[in-house]
């Protein structure tokens, strides 16, 4: 599950207008089957990372999915999981996409019922996307502009749709008055979002953002018919866009869907519809998902997070079924907040102790060990964000900490014998419970002595870790945290971890990094237009988050999926990170 | 030979403690008509030697040994499931405790029915009348309406009679009756009684009385068999036991009879000690620690196992001493204290 | 006996209120002495990344600023009299029982709960029916062979049935049976028995044999240690002299009396099970009751919740009320007043 970000502080932040390099790319679509290198791939470890496994054209067959829980949503509006943006593509159609397939291209974003890309006002208030012609709801009724219109301005009811992401709510220009299309019916919304004739829709923003394509290939601009729209009640019927629809919806049980005689492929170059059919079982008890994924009962596991810890002791040791396993890196870094609330973290060098003092290897056994785990992370940006940087500032004898060093900076903090301080942890995960006492023992090395305290994960961030008077009343100088973004790029992962200017009194992401320097360089790279420029000044953002040592990085996540049995056309998407749906065919 | 014949009976059961000899060398007889009574203190082996006669004694682990002739017919050697075909038909049993004897789910009439259908092919309308006459019988009032009654319904004097219904159901030729009145009060004991000798004249069968009250056996019995430690210490008929004694043993259990003339916890002769284990026998008369009279035996009483051997006439006694010496006993020191008051 | 079923009724109705005061006052109470506030519940209902703003209008249409007792009354009112549902583009009369919508999913409660019903009744009934023959059959011939091979066999695999856990049972046998040998459904399968009889009891084979053993042992072990006590029983040897076959006297005067105290426990084990088999429901990922309330209670979806707890507490309830009276039935000596 990628995590979902309170990127919704982003769009208030000032952005200047910015058209990313990997937004402003090309839009011209391409066929992702035929994009495989050089015929079948072989069956080995991480070969879907960089090409398309088992590639095939053919059509027909019944793809079986499997859940271990349940969707939050199946309505555009009312949906905020990776894995359901990603299978969402089989019956929604939004203005753009992530481009299908593996590689570095997938996390760029291309057009889906746009014609091309988001077309900016000199301003950057304004964007405007063309629709294709041609385009059928699964009734046969023509798919208008007004859809797309109708369907982001029903995204805005938040009663109604209490999980789907806010960034439109954020950043649109909405009248006063506007309370949903259901509360305020009658209210116009054309100050936010406008049909400006059938095939053009016009968006209107507060303030300037650089990244709408890379919001608009989210669900909410997936077109809702006005006169098919039952409110909360849509998820149990999605209007398909799509090349599927849905055949059953059985909450709690399963789906099924089957094949959109209206979706016109010529309109979809992204999208190769190879099953007839798809089933999904949800519930499914995770061990036995992972038994039948293993035994091919089923294809797919549609969350996609890895391997449950049993079926890893399986896995890993047996060598035909390594190869069938893929191992990619997310853009997700599990860390620890080190707070400058609590005394004496207040002083730099106090944190550079606890930077110096750190096991990375214990850190990283605690989370999982380097498959399925992650990798040591030694900065704050995971790999795959685009301009990542990888460096080391505090690089110790095989990355075991520094004794030494710890203690130099404790001298220099005023502190040689050590101090003592609290850390949080989210106590229903078990990795960050092992992570707290692997830090408490690598602290102990120079004296720093660590009181660990667990907390429900629902409100650790409203009542706990992220709440400002909690912290500074309780002492809590570290936190055991974790971030993933929503689209891979330095804005998307840094800003609201990073950001001062976020901090409000509860519910806070940044726990730790308060620093105007970290602010400014934020600032600095929004106004940057030249993408290479902008990369680099989010890597200075990274490096000056670590100078100043309030983020200690644990590991970048690692997954460890799964290749079903019989499934063909399989990549590893890094824009959905996980398998691509939309290609998937069966033999 | 009688219509019982008994020969040499020995019960034994292997247990992790050892063997416990609960009848040891047992003969007897009982002819249609006559009343056989069995007499000892609990654990004497009468109980199992009336199971060993119907092929109740329990499960496979028991030995047994000698003849059993019913009617001319061997027992011991016979199959279990001749056996079975005989019980209920031709020997019955009436248990001590009706209330735990009897299966407190089913109605009395359900379980008198079970046992004729048993033994005779016919309807359940047929058994039913059948049982409905035998509660008659037995001096059941409304019998007709109390057949459906379950058993914990009845008094205890009711349900001994339904007990008693239910043995002589299939009219069996030997019937035997295992502390027939024990749990019953004393009016109620003299009922029963009556009801037994009367239904025996009737059906003309052979009755064994199981008891430790001498007192009961006294009114029916033609015959009487003191028991003692699996093995019989006395036999002869009820005259000869009750006015011509000579077994210190049954001399106790004369002196702890109940009368209705004295304090029920008076006793005159009480035997001290307890009945022996059954798998420490002590040596020579298994009496002897009890016997008031062992020393007056030169040892033998702790060394020699008296025999069994008749005194006069049918009269059988199993005693170190020598006749005389009993008689002048009983004559001068029992006797007299038994007849005081 | 109609006044005492009355009697009971009127006492299960009191313990079923009683019950859903607890599931609710552990639902909202409990929270509120740890000090969460209403926007803290809500925040349980929304996506992670959901403003301030949304929990606010999240916590108002879940009624989460009312006291708990104007929510509780509010529940109570849905089920007696129904209530209405705004879902955004319309009104949904929800009728009595009203059990609510789901807090996660806007599902109507009751709906689900029928749904999922037979699942779990197929489940129980054909587990049941196996561990009652198998679990009987067992401890009657252990208990008449005490001491043999047979006996410590099988009463040996009954100790090893109560304490291996389904979840460790139910993955090894899908796994050896399923995805190994073919033989059995995959986890996940049900088919409904109106649809195919057959493919309802080929999917619901393993389900109910991993369960039917859990059970089976406990039965086995009880009924053996009955037989043992009731065949020692005078009544037994009463039986045998009557010359009655051996058969019948075990099977009709020791098991009878034997089975008495193994119907209570069967009609409380079996009441319970209706109620929810959730370990086997999770384990082979059957869409029963079981399954149900485990994930209710993952979401913390209170209307969920209470509509699994009391539909539970009912089955529990009439179970028990039906044993008192079969016990009446079966048992003479047992008068109920």
């Amino acid at each position: 599950m990628r995590r979902k970000s309170a990127l919704a502080a982003a769009a208030t932040a000032a952005l200047a207008l910015v058209l990313s390099a990997c937004g402003g790319g090309g839009g011209t679509p391409q066929q992702p089957a035929q994009s495989a290198s050089g015929g079948a791939a072989q069956p080995a470890a991480n070969v879907a990372l960089s090409q398309v496994f088992n590639p095939s054209t053919k059509k027909g067959g019944t793809l079986k999915a499997a859940h271990s829980s349940d969707w939050d949503s199946l309505d555009p509006a009312d949906t905020y999981y990776g894995y359901s943006f990603n299978f969402g593509r089989l019956y929604w159609r939004t203005l753009t996409m992530y481009k299908p397939g593996p590689g570095p291209e997938g996390a760029t974003v291309v057009p889906d019922l746009a014609e091309g890309l988001g077309q900016p006002s000199s301003d950057g208030k304004t964007w405007t996307y063309k629709i294709k012609s041609g385009l059928k709801f699964e009734d046969g009724t023509p798919i208008t502009a007004k859809d797309v219109a109708y369907a982001v301005a029903r995204s805005f009811d938040k009663e109604t749709f209490t999980h789907g992401p806010s960034y439109l709510n954020e950043l649109l220009d909405w009248p006063k008055d506007f309370k949903g299309v259901y509360k305020t019916p009658d209210v116009d919304y054309k100050s936010a979002v406008e049909a400006t004739d059938d095939t053009t829709v016009v968006f209107h923003l507060k303030k300037p953002f650089a990244s709408m394509d890379y919001i608009v290939q989210m669900p909410m601009t997936a077109p809702v018919p006005k006169d098919k729209d039952t409110g909360a009640k849509y998820r149990e019927h999605v209007i398909s866009t799509g090349p599927y629809k849905f055949e059953t919806v059985e909450a709690g049980k399963r789906l099924t869907l089957v094949r959109n005689d209206q979706w016109d492929p010529a309109t979809d170059p992204n999208r190769p519809a190879l099953p007839d059919r798809i089933e999904v079982q949800l519930n499914v008890n995770a061990d036995d998902l992972d038994n039948q994924l293993i035994a091919g009962n089923i294809h797919l596991d549609v969350p996609g997070t890895g391997l449950q810890p049993a079926a890893l002791g399986k896995v890993l040791p047996d060598p035909q079924l390594k190869a069938r396993t893929d191992n990619p890196v997310l853009q997700r870094l599990w860390f620890v907040s080190v707070i400058p609330d609590t005394k004496p973290l207040d002083n730099p060098d106090c944190r550079k102790a606890v930077m110096w003092a750190a096991d990375r290897v214990a850190n990283q056994t605690a989370f999982g060990g380097p498959v399925a785990g992650g990798d040591i992370a030694t900065n704050v940006m995971p790999p795959p964000i685009k301009g990542q940087q990888k460096f080391d500032l505090y690089q110790t004898p095989e990355n075991k900490g520094d004794v030494n060093k710890a203690k130099e900076a404790l001298a220099a903090c005023g502190q040689p014998n050590g101090f003592s301080t609290t850390m949080s942890f989210r106590s229903d995960r078990p990795r960050e419970k092992a992570l707290a006492e692997a830090m408490q023992q690598a602290l102990a090395r120079v004296g720093i002595k660590l009181t660990l305290k667990g907390f429900p994960a629902s409100s650790y961030f409203s009542d706990y870790a992220g709440n400002v008077e909690y912290v500074k009343k309780n002492g809590i100088g570290l936190a055991a945290h974790g971030w993933g973004s929503d689209w891979p790029d330095g804005y998307g992962f840094l800003q609201a971890i990073v950001d001062s200017r976020t901090i409000r009194p509860a519910g806070n992401y940044n726990l730790s990094v308060k620093n105007p320097e970290v602010d400014k360089l934020i600032d600095q790279a929004s106004a940057e237009l030249d993408a290479t420029a902008r990369e680099k000044l989010w890597v200075d953002v990274d490096k000056k988050v670590m100078e100043d040592a309030s983020i200690l990085p644990v590991v970048w996540a690692k997954a460890l999926l799964l290749r079903g049995q019989g499934v063909t056309n399989l990549a590893y998407n890094e824009g959905q990170q996980a398998y691509d749906y939309i290609l998937l065919g069966v033999q | 030979m009688s219509f019982l014949d008994v020969k040499d009976l020995k019960i034994h059961f292997p247990t992790d403690d050892g063997l416990v000899k609960s009848v040891d060398g047992l003969s007897f007889g009982v002819e249609r008509g006559k009343t056989l009574g069995i007499v000892g203190e609990s654990g004497s082996g009468k109980s199992v030697t009336s199971l060993g006669v119907l092929g109740l004694h329990k499960g496979g682990r028991a030995r047994i040994s000698g003849e059993i002739w019913l009617d001319g017919e061997e027992l011991v050697g016979a199959t279990a499931e001749h056996v079975r075909t005989l019980r209920g038909k031709k020997m019955a049993m009436i248990f001590q405790d009706p209330l735990s004897s009897m299966h407190p789910y089913y109605t009395v009439g359900h379980q008198i029915i079970e046992a004729y259908r048993i033994h005779h092919d016919v309807s359940k309308q047929v058994a039913r009348k059948h049982a409905i006459d035998m509660l008659g019988r037995v001096g059941i009032p409304e019998p007709a309406r109390r057949v459906d009654s379950y058993p914990h319904e009845f008094s205890g004097g009711m349900r001994q009679r339904a007990m008693i219904a239910m043995a002589l159901s299939c009219d069996p030729e030997l019937l035997i009756a295992d502390e027939p009145t024990t749990a019953l009060d004393v009016t109620v004991q003299a009922q029963i009684l009556d009801l037994m000798r009367d239904l025996q004249r009737e059906f003309n069968s052979a009755l064994i009385v199981i008891t430790h009250d001498l007192g009961v056996v006294a009114e029916l019995s033609d015959d009487i068999l003191v028991m003692y430690a699996g093995k019989c210490v006395e036999y002869g008929a009820a005259d000869d036991i009750f006015y011509r004694p000579e077994h210190p043993y049954t001399w106790g259990l004369l002196g702890s009879m109940p009368r209705l003339d004295r304090e029920p916890t008076e006793r005159l002769l009480p035997i001290k000690g307890s009945p022996p284990s059954l798998i420490n026998v002590p040596s020579g008369c298994a009496f002897n620690p009890r016997c008031p009279y062992a020393e007056r035996t030169e040892g033998k009483a702790t060394t020699v196992v008296p025999e069994l051997a008749e005194t006069e006439g049918g009269h059988l006694v199993r005693c170190h001493m020598s006749r005389a010496e009993r008689r002048n006993l009983w004559e001068n020191e029992i006797k007299p204290v038994l007849e005081t008051q | 006996m109609l006044t005492y079923i009355i009697r009971r009724l009127i006492g299960a109705l009191a313990m079923l209120i009683v019950i859903s005061m607890v599931t609710f006052g552990i639902f909202y109470i409990v929270p509120q002495w740890a000090g969460a506030t209403p926007e803290a519940l809500a925040s349980r209902y929304v996506g992670r990344a959901a403003t301030p703003e949304t929990v606010h209008l999240v916590a108002q249409k879940l009624g989460f600023y009312d006291p708990v007792v104007v929510q509780y009354g509010r529940f109570v009112k849905g089920l007696v009299a129904g209530a209405e549902y705004d879902y955004g583009a319309g009104v949904e009369q929800c009728p009595a029982p009203c059990f609510g919508y789901s807090f996660i999913s806007g599902q109507p409660v009751w709906p689900d709960l029928l749904d999922r019903l037979p699942v779990t009744f197929s489940l129980a009934i054909g587990a049941a029916i196996i561990w009652v023959l198998a679990g009987i059959g067992v401890g009657v011939l252990s208990a008449l062979r005490r001491g043999s091979f047979f006996d410590r066999l099988s009463m040996g695999t009954a100790l090893a049935g109560v304490s291996l856990p389904i979840f460790f049972t139910g993955m090894i046998t899908l796994v050896i049976f399923s995805y190994g040998l073919g033989w059995t459904a995959p986890g996940g399968a049900y088919t409904a028995f109106l649809d195919n009889p057959a493919q309802w009891a080929y999917n619901l084979l393993l389900p109910w044999i991993t369960l039917a053993f859990l059970f089976a042992a406990g039965y086995a072990r009880l009924t053996r240690a009955g037989m043992l006590e009731t065949m020692g029983e005078d009544y037994i040897r009463t039986a045998r002299a009557k010359g009655l076959r051996e058969r019948e006297v075990i099977v009709k005067h020791g098991l009878r009396a034997a089975l008495t105290p193994i119907l209570t426990l069967f009609g409380i084990d079996f009441g319970l099970l209706i109620g929810g088999a959730v370990l086997t429901e999770t384990t082979y990922t059957l869409p029963g009751l079981g399954q149900y309330a485990i994930l209710a209670i993952r979401n913390q979806d209170l209307p969920q919740v209470m509509g699994v707890v009391l539909i539970a507490a009912l089955f529990v309830v009439i179970a028990s009320l039906v044993v008192d009276l079969l016990y009446a039935v079966v048992d003479p000596r047992v008068r109920l007043s």
